[in-house]
This record gives C-alpha cells, structure tokens and sequence, in this order.
C-alpha cells in the first residue's frame, strides 16, 4: 500500500537530510508504528506518505514514494486526498469550519462526493467513532478525546485507504486515549483501513501495532521489524516489556494481558518481599490553597480545594482533561484570580507579589512551552533567561545541555520539535531554582530519554528540598516520581495520598507494572528489580 | 407540499433571508427620523431576535450592537452640546463654561450655552444610526455568519473559506495574547515590549495558519477544473465591477445621494454582472456542499416582510407622506399610519420563521 524507495528528504537550507535512504513497505491493512527519538525526522516521514513533504514544506525528496500506485513526485496533496487522510498532532490547528458534521463532511466538499452520498457517510462516521451525541456541538466546545476522533472522522470520510496519524494519544488523558485507540482498532480491523502512526507512548500503542518503523535520526538508517522482535533489544521500551526483559520472558509480551498471564511465578517469587520505598522527607510548607473557588465566566473550574504542599514532595496533579488541573496551577503562581478561599505560595499571596519576586519564590512551565520563549534563537534566550532570574551568565544553557543535549545555539525556538521546545522552557524556569515549581503536562511529545532525564532532574530537585508539582497524563511517569498523588474532578479534590495508594488500585490511573503484578503493591520495574535482588 | 415550505417545522432558516429581511428594515429605518417609528422598528427586530435566535454563540451579539448603538447617540449627544450653536433654536438648558479658541478657527464654538433643539436633534439622528446598526446586529444574531459564508456561490468558494479562517483567527489571537501578557509573569517581567508580546502572538498565528493551510491541502482543498487563464480574469473582472455596481446602488438607495432611478439602476447592472460571473466561474468549481441550506416558502415570506417593510417607508417617503421628519425638534412625534403598518409587517419572521430544533441534551464531554 504504501512504498518508500531509497528516499532522502533534504529541507531548502539543511545541510543535512532530514531523513537519508528510508526503504519500507507497509502492506494494506496493518497498524504501522512509528518511532524514534524527538526531533528524528518521524513527522518529516509521515509528511512524506501524502506529499506534504516536499510540495507544501519545501526541500528535496530523492528517490520515491509510492502511495495505492501513485507517486507522490506527480501528486500534489490535494490530489491524494482520496486515498490518504491525514491526522496532524493539534486536531484543533486542523479544523476548517467550526461544528463536527461540517467538519466531517469538508473532505469529501472538496472531493466533489454526491450530497446523498456524503449524507450517509457522516452518518455512518458518526456512529463509528462514537460521535453522534456531539455532532452539532461547536468544535471548540469539544474535549481532548472528541476531538482527536473528530479529526480521524474528518480524514476517514472520504473513505482512504491510509491514513496517518501523528502522535494521536499524546495530549490526552489514559480514558479519552483508550477511546481513540479503540476507535482505530475498528477501523484496521472491520475496514481493513491502512493506518501508519507515530506515537512517544509506547506503553499504550505497541500492542496494536503490526510492524514497527524506527527513526534513530542523524546518520542511523531506518529499519522496519515485528513489534516484538524489536522490543527485545529497543532502546526505548515501555514498562511491560522492560518487565519482560528482567524477567526473561520469550516471547515478549506486549499486553498487560499477556504478561499477567505469564508472570505467575514472578508474583509468587515476589510475594514475600516488599517494594523498597525511600520515606520522602518533607520539609516547611511551600504552598497552600484554603477552600479556593476558580472560575471563569459561568465556568467554575476548581470549586473548594484544599491542599498544602511541603518542601521536597514531587505532587503528581491528575484527572481527566478539563478538571481543573492547569487551573489550580495557574491560581498558585497568580495568573488567574480565586473567587473565593486563598492560594498562597511560598508564604505570600502570588497576586500581590511582585513579578520579579514571584519568580524567586514559585516557577511555572505552562502547557504551551513556547509562550515563555521570546528571542530569536537559542542561544539569546538562554541569555535572556539569566538575565531575568539573575544568575550566573551560562547557567540555562548548562541545564539545557543536561535535559536536551544537541540543540544548535543558532535554532529559533519555533524551529524546535515540541519536546526539544518544552526542554528549553523547563530549562528556562529551573535556571530561577525557585522553591516551588509547577509544570504543567511536561511529558507531552518528551521521549523516553528526555523523561527520563526529567526524572532525575526533579528527583534531584526534591531531595535539594524544593517541592514539584506536575499536572500530568502520564502514568508511568507518575509512577516514577511522585510521591504524593493528588486527583481532581470536576473541580474537586477527589483523592489525595501516597502515590502508591492512590494509582494502584485505580483502573485508569494504574502503571502497567501495578496492573501486571496486582495485587502486589509494585508500580515500577526498578521496585521489581531491587526486589527481585534482594529476594536471591 | 415539500417539508421544506412548512412553516413550523423546525429548521434554521437560510441566513441569507436573515440579512435581506435585517437591511429591508435597515432601509426603513433609513427613511425617518421620527422617533416613534424608529423605537418602533428597534422594537420589531428586537422581538423577532427574543422569538427566533439560537443558544449559538454569535446569538448575543444584538446585545453588543444595541449597546454600540447607545454609545454613538451618547457620542452624537455630547458632541453636539459641546459645539452648539444656537442656529436649531433658542430654548437654552444649560450653559457651559466656554472655551476661547484661536481665530483661524473662527465659526467654531466650544462650550457655551446649550439648547434643547440641538440636543433633540442629535438624539434623534444619533438614533436613527443606531437603529441602522441594531437591524444589521439583528441579522448577527440570527444567522451563523459561517453559515452565510458556506451558502456564497461556489466561484466567490476561496474568498469565503479566507473570511471563514479570519472569523476563526481573530478570537484565536485575542486569546493568545492575553495567555502570552501572562506568561510574562512567569519569566519575572512585569512590562511587555512588542518583542515579548506581539512577536509571540503574531508567530504563533503564523504556525497555526501554516499547519492549517497544510491540513486544508491534505483534505483536497483547491481541487479545481481547469479553464482557461482568460476566462478566468474576465470572471474576476466581472465580480469586481458586479460588487462595486451593487456597493453603489445600495449605499445610494440607504442615503439619498443619488436620484432613485439611477441608484435603481446601478444596483440592477450590478447585480446582473456578478450574477453572470458567477456562473461562469462555477464551471471551475468541482466541489459539492453538503447538506445546503434550502431556500423555501419561510425563506420567501421572511424576505417579503423585510422588502415590504422597506418599501412602505420608501412609498411614504416618495408620496411625501408627514410624520416621516418632524417639523420641528420639539413637536410631539406624530404617529403615520402608512409608515406604521409597514413597519409592522416586518414583525411576521417571529411567526414564519420556522422554530428552531431544540437542543439535544449533551452529555458532559469526558
């Protein structure tokens, strides 16, 4: 279905290809996974499948691509758009017309489809992704979850033989990701539809995926496998596999499914030992929110939450999109004002601080990294970010080499890939080291190699007795870092607690090490490991 | 019968017959300044938006107009009883301290005595605009202006879907601005420049538009038909002159600038002109539209109203018919009966309109 022979992408200007003698076939009807490290060249790739790349985007394609037999050197975009539909990584960036049936039906506007026949399409779309509650409701009124299947809607009703996802779950909670999943699940598997998908969150795609598409990025050449047989030696894996790896299971299970059914004798061994858990320490009080009401025009977005928070807890803020989360840390360093009740950070009210002080008490990385980016390069931002927290001249830079090694000083932040852009704002407020520091959905579009350098950072960060709070969709992250939990729905506290009690049970919050070792109290495969040693 | 001619079956009526039956009031109140029927005309289209308008967002905007409309006679008002002179009459109010200006501005007057006459008279021309301005704020709130958009004729298609991605953007922008002025908070800075506020506003519209641009190409947005290059240019040419023969005739009709039979005819020429481009630059398009709006027997009626409603005031206008303009700023406003009934007629969408769908009962969204 789809052919990619020898192509080498070169962008006007780059002195080196984006991507370099890529060779693959993906045959009709498989579940193609995409994956590499950020900023690889997976998007360029994908692009590549309907022409984006290079008639939209510029530069030189070598070699060819074959889509349902036609090349993309003699098809624009617009001329593909029957076969190939195509899911960018903002839906919301994507909408045309402002309600979902329009939205569905504008493909098949410009394909020239017969009214009756576009009609019964959007019906059927509709039902199949689960939509039909929603299909007057304005676009923007949509959530996270809806949206995305909006989008899938909208490239599927012209009835394409592929279509192309980039990272489709990354922005959304474990639910709303489930639904989306489920969704594309029916369409390889009833409609036979081709789907080719780039995703960082391994752990919830690589069951589905019939083959997988590694971009190393730089010089490494792309190589094509079997989900399972790469995961073996992968470097980046997700919980279950590492688990699998540890406790040398063959073949590799790829499910929690799968791997419950086969690590019976590794609960057994485990039984009796505990997980190892360092007591966090905690310290002086950082933050505090008494009874705080938040609202926004007859929205109310927090009603009545208490918390505090102490010096050298990491506080995972969870719950569904739209919960409030970004709210309560927006209210914490006085972006938006409480209605009632107080927040109170670092012993002062966040509204009546200065800003130049505030800065020094309380950091905040906000969902969209790049509103804190001003200059024109690298380079200048760094610089300008010493100069805003008063530090030593060199010092963002140095924690910017830590969380993201190679970015070239000369890159205009916008030219970075999103998880390279949120490296350089985290990189940003933590050169202020403030006490307390609020990052909102850090992992979104981060790889596993920059998460994991997140989490020893922030580890380090805590045990200096700063305290961390990340609002956050990402379990495993959570399970990682945190030591306290905090979980919001609709505006309410609904749980608070050790991180261990309060995802462990919970069927959406839960790692998938917790749902493959339950009832054994284990979250990660690092508990698993120092465990199983000491147990022999 | 179609379904589609019911009338009280429930559909959005095709916003088109909004905007004619909203400028057929506009029209007639172009032709008064008496007060009564100007109240009254606010009051007409008032209550057909109260009977007939959506949950939709753009629905409150006949709020917005109306508060508009109070700000321009509150402008006109204050204008005028700081520049008044006494040639409207001689009934003094109030006086006020007057402000001695140089003598190259010779004639004019700031401050000074103030006389009732002038200020009737700026309230009741003040108001005459804002009625103008809560007619078109009528038909705002009744049609989806998206909606508008997607019913223009498939040539004028790319200019449309570029007023639809500015309707989108604009909001877009507010938004980001004010999330960008607090972000700035965040790096420790308490005054914006154009580098930290504008620049991030303006690249990010520019990302958005690029990464919507590449979305529209990838959904076959500019498949077209080829035709010849000529043809095409006399097409655009046609719509340029078609647009400026009916930008003429209307604003001639709106103001009295021109005779009437010229305006007439100005509108007519310029109608047929961009109506036969039209056509012609349909046979480029090879796009269909899914589910349009019909224009039907409601549609008909609703424009009707608006058309005679403007016509009664223009026969009264044209007839000389009294009451239309006060003979004075004091006189007690007379009551024409003409003008009244046609104005009247204009309250008939409320009825024929059909209702709109209720709401389906949503589900909160995950």
């Amino acid at each position: 279905m789809i052919e990619f022979d020898r192509v080498t992408v070169t962008y006007d200007g780059a002195t080196e290809p984006a991507l370099r003698d890529v060779s693959f076939t993906v045959p009709e009807g498989e579940l193609a996974l995409v994956i590499g490290r950020t900023g690889s060249g997976k998007s360029t790739l994908l692009r590549a499948i309907n022409g984006l790349v290079p008639h939209f985007t510029g530069g030189t394609l070598g070699g060819r691509v074959l889509v349902n037999g036609r090349d993309t050197r003699e098809y624009r975009p617009r001329d593909l758009a029957d076969v190939v539909g195509m899911v960018g990584q903002d839906p919301m960036a994507g909408f045309v017309t402002d309600t979902v049936e329009d939205e569905l039906a504008y493909s098949m506007e410009s394909l020239g489809v017969t009214p009756d026949v576009m009609r019964r399409r959007v019906e059927e779309t509709l039902d199949l992704l689960g939509l039909a509650d929603v299909r007057d409701r304005a676009l923007t009124s949509l959530s996270g979850g809806q949206r995305q299947r909006t989008a899938i809607g909208a490239a599927l009703t012209s009835h394409p033989a592929v279509l192309v996802l980039d990272e489709p779950t990354s922005a959304l909670d474990p639910q709303a990701a489930e639904e989306v999943l489920a969704a594309l699940q029916r369409l390889v598997h009833d409609l036979g539809v081709t789907v080719v998908m780039a995703e960082h969150r391994l752990e919830r795609v690589i069951q589905y995926a019939d083959r997988v598409i590694e971009v190393p990025g730089g010089s490494a050449a792309v190589s094509t496998g079997l989900p399972a047989e790469r995961m073996v030696t992968a470097p980046v894996a997700p919980p279950v596999v590492e688990l699998g790896r540890l406790a040398g299971w063959m073949p590799l299970p790829l499910s929690v499914r799968d791997a419950r059914r086969a690590a019976v004798a590794l609960r057994t061994r485990l039984g009796e030992v505990a997980p190892l858990r360092p007591l966090a320490t905690t310290g002086d009080e950082l933050a505090r929110c008494r009874d705080l009401v938040v609202g926004y025009g007859n929205v109310t977005a927090l009603r009545g939450v208490s918390v505090s928070i102490n010096a050298g807890e990491v506080v995972a803020l969870m719950g569904r999109n739209g919960a409030g989360k970004s709210t309560l840390l927006n209210a914490l360093v006085g972006i938006v004002a409480p209605r009632s009740g107080t927040a109170t950070a670092a012993g002062a009210d966040p509204r009546r601080t200065p800003p130049s002080k505030l800065v020094k008490a309380v950091g905040l990385v906000p969902q969209e990294p790049a509103d804190l980016l001003y200059a024109a390069t690298v380079a200048d931002e760094c610089a300008g970010a010493d100069d805003d927290f008063r530090v030593p001249a060199g010092s963002c830079r140095a924690l910017l080499n830590r969380l993201a090694p190679d970015i070239d000083d000369k890159m205009h932040p916008r030219d970075l890939s999103e998880g390279q852009r949120l490296c350089l704002a985290l990189a940003v407020v933590l050169c202020g080291a403030p006490p307390l520091l609020l990052l909102d959905e850090p992992t979104r579009g981060l790889d596993y190699g920059a998460k994991r350098r997140l989490v020893e950072i922030l580890r380090e960060l805590a045990a200096a007795g700063h305290a961390v709070v990340l609002s956050t969709h990402d379990v495993e992250m959570v399970a990682e870092v945190a030591t306290r939990v905090l979980v919001l729905a609709e505006g309410e506290l609904v749980s608070d607690g050790e991180t261990a009690t309060v995802i462990a049970g919970s069927p959406a919050f839960a790692p998938q090490v917790a749902k493959i070792l339950a009832p054994l109290p284990f979250l990660t495969v690092g508990e698993v490991a120092t465990a199983l040693e000491r147990a022999s | 019968m179609r379904t589609v001619h019911h009338l009280t079956l429930p559909r959005a009526l095709h916003p088109g017959a909004w905007w004619l039956w909203a400028l057929g009031m506009a029209v007639a109140a172009s032709r008064t300044r008496n007060p009564v029927l100007l109240v009254l005309i606010l009051a007409v289209t008032g209550f057909v938006v109260a009977a007939r308008r959506s949950d939709a967002p753009w629905a409150n905007s006949y709020t917005a107009f109306l508060k508009l409309g109070l700000v321009v006679i509150g402008v006109r008002v204050v204008l005028q009883a700081l520049l008044s002179t006494r040639s409207q009459g001689n009934t003094v109010l109030f006086t006020l301290p007057e402000i001695p200006l140089p003598d190259w501005a010779n004639g004019v007057k700031l401050g000074g005595e103030v006389t009732l006459e002038a200020l009737l008279t700026a309230l009741y021309d003040g108001g005459q605009l804002a009625v103008m301005l809560c007619c078109i704020g009528a038909a705002n709130a009744l049609a989806s202006p998206r909606r508008l958009l997607k019913s223009l004729p498939g040539a004028l298609y790319e200019m449309g879907v570029a007023c639809v991605v500015a309707l989108t953007f604009a909001p877009q922008l507010v938004t980001d601005a004010r999330r960008i002025r607090a972000a700035r908070r965040l790096r420790g800075r308490t005054r914006g420049s154009f580098r930290t506020t504008a620049m991030p506003v303006l690249e990010g519209a520019l990302d958005r538009s690029v990464e919507l641009a590449a979305a529209m190409d990838s959904r076959g947005y500019g498949r077209t038909a080829q035709v010849p290059r000529s043809q095409r240019r006399l097409t655009g040419v046609c719509v340029l002159l078609g647009l400026l023969g009916i930008l003429l005739g209307v604003y001639a009709l709106l103001t009295d600038a021109m005779e009437f039979p010229f305006a007439a005819a100005a509108l007519v020429v310029g109608l047929l002109l961009a109506v036969s481009a039209m056509a012609v630059g349909r046979q480029r398009v090879t796009r269909t539209q899914y589910r349009p709006d019909p224009w039907a027997l409601p549609e008909w009626l609703v424009v009707g109203s608006g058309a005679l409603a403007a016509a009664a005031m223009i026969t009264a206008a044209v007839r000389g018919v009294e009451g239309l303009v006060l003979a004075g700023p004091l006189v007690v406003p007379p009551v024409p009966l003409l003008p009244v009934a046609g104005i009247l007629i204009g309250l008939a969408p409320a009825l024929v309109a059909p209702p709109l769908q209720a709401p389906r009962r949503h589900l909160v969204a995950a």
